[in-house]
């Protein structure tokens, strides 16, 4: 927990490339910039999913790889002298009595700045959740999306439920630890790294796990806490397993996370923006990049470097509302740092 | 042209007919089409909104590389018959098959 409060013009959620460039476009208006960002490094998706695959359509960059864009774009930004705050989610966002939006992460991080960028590209990544009518009862008594602490599981009855290799490594991991590991899968081939899977059929052999294919979650029952998960297989026969939890490993998708709770007018998952300045239905937020949207939207990083500059000539009237504007050219007047 | 049937979320089945050369995936196609679905990450495999149900002609699809079967081995739901449409080009290979629209839409 941090008690010091960081002071800004513009708070930008999201540092992926578009989060970036951002920056840039609001320096050159003289606003200082702070990005908060759940990945606990710049980049977004380029960092995090393709680092090392080319890009064709940056104007300029007949190819570049994804990495060497976001390290161009952090050198473009130097003069400014952002600040970062990574690996935070932001959970909170709230308008002070004075016009100060006061922007607050999972770890208490407390941002005030007089405009909102939000660039959160496809959102946060967050566990998938199988359908099953009283799942939410039990999350956090029982329930769990992922193994944070596997001595928890010591001595315990555990299911757990998925294909992939998260569910494979685990199963394998836990076998050693708790009482009883219970691995329910809905095909009945793993096409996960083979080495786990082999490792998995083997402890099954042994006798080690209880390997339970081509059947599906249905239901879970307890009384306050989890007490037994419920199957349905192949034949369409009820299995019942006595569980102190279930972990259901099915990856991650992305979402768009608290921002959904913020009163932003939402389409299929996006924030509906106004293309004359990227501004939502708050006054003094604004959405640009993957996570907007309008007619004719495309999901291109160009795109959203555009929109990062009509962006900040909107935000500057947040900023110094006694200024007048005047637009400048990088050509004539340079770029001056802070 | 290529012709295929595509049942939407309220199991209404429709016949779609394109050229040939209309160079788009799957997934593009049934958004431009106006169907029901999210297809969040634009088209890396990495979201599985835009998962359809194959019902007839998958044995004539290409077969699914690394990343659509390493998500689709994690989702809670997907059958074998499940592919994600942004991982499929539209092109001869979809003549006469049956698909259903499936990805979740939150």
């Amino acid at each position: 927990m941090s008690n010091n409060i960081i002071h800004t013009d513009l708070c930008i959620i999201g540092a992926g490339p578009v989060g970036l460039f951002a920056v840039f476009e609001a320096g050159l208006l003289k606003m200082r910039c702070h990005l908060v960002d759940v990945l606990p490094q710049v980049g977004g998706q380029l960092s995090e999913i393709y680092p090392h695959k080319p890009i064709y359509d940056i104007p300029g960059f007949p190819e570049i790889k994804a990495q060497e864009l976001v390290e161009n774009l952090m050198e473009q930004i130097k003069p400014f002298d952002p600040g970062f705050t990574l690996g935070e989610r932001v959970e909170k966002l709230e308008k002070l009595e004075n016009g100060i939006f006061a922007v607050q992460t999972s770890d208490g991080t407390v941002i005030h700045c007089k405009a909102v960028v939000i660039a959160g590209g496809l959102g946060c990544f967050e566990p998938r959740k199988p359908e099953i009518e009283n799942l939410l009862n039990f999350e956090g008594k029982g329930v769990n999306y992922m193994v944070k602490d596997p001595e928890v599981y010591r001595d315990k009855k555990i299911v757990l439920a998925g294909g992939g290799d998260s569910a494979l490594d685990w199963t394998i991991f836990l076998a050693n630890i708790a009482k009883e590991v219970t691995l329910v899968h809905r095909g009945d081939t793993f096409r996960g790294a083979p080495d786990s899977a082999e490792k998995v059929f083997k402890l099954a052999e042994m006798g080690k796990i209880n390997l339970i294919l081509s059947s599906h979650l249905m239901k879970i029952n307890g009384n306050g806490s989890l007490q037994s998960v419920h199957l349905l297989n192949k034949a369409k026969e009820e299995i019942t397993l006595d569980a102190d939890y279930l972990i259901p490993l099915f990856g991650l998708s992305p979402k768009l996370g608290p921002i959904a709770d913020w009163n932003l007018n939402i389409d299929k998952s996006a924030i509906s923006v106004n293309t004359e300045d990227y501004s939502t239905n708050i006054s003094g937020i604004y959405a640009i990049g993957d996570i907007n949207t309008y007619p004719g939207k495309l999901k291109l990083i160009l795109s959203g470097f555009h929109e990062g500059a009509l962006m900040a000539q909107s935000a500057f009237k947040h900023v110094f509302p006694d200024q007048k504007l005047s637009f400048k050219y990088t050509t004539v007047y340079g770029v001056n740092s802070f | 042209m290529i012709q295929f049937t595509v049942i939407d979320r309220n199991g209404e089945s429709k016949e779609v007919e394109v050229p040939e050369d209309i160079n788009l995936n799957l997934m593009e196609l049934l958004k431009a089409a106006e169907y029901d679905i999210l297809a969040t990450c634009g088209g890396m495999a990495l979201c599985a909104t835009c998962r359809v149900d194959v019902e007839s002609g998958l044995e004539q699809l290409a077969e699914a590389q690394d990343q659509e079967l390493d998500m689709l081995d994690t989702l809670p739901d997907a059958q074998t018959v499940s592919r994600l449409a942004c991982q499929l080009r539209v092109n001869e290979q979809l003549q006469g098959i049956v698909i259903r629209i499936k990805g979740d839409l939150a």
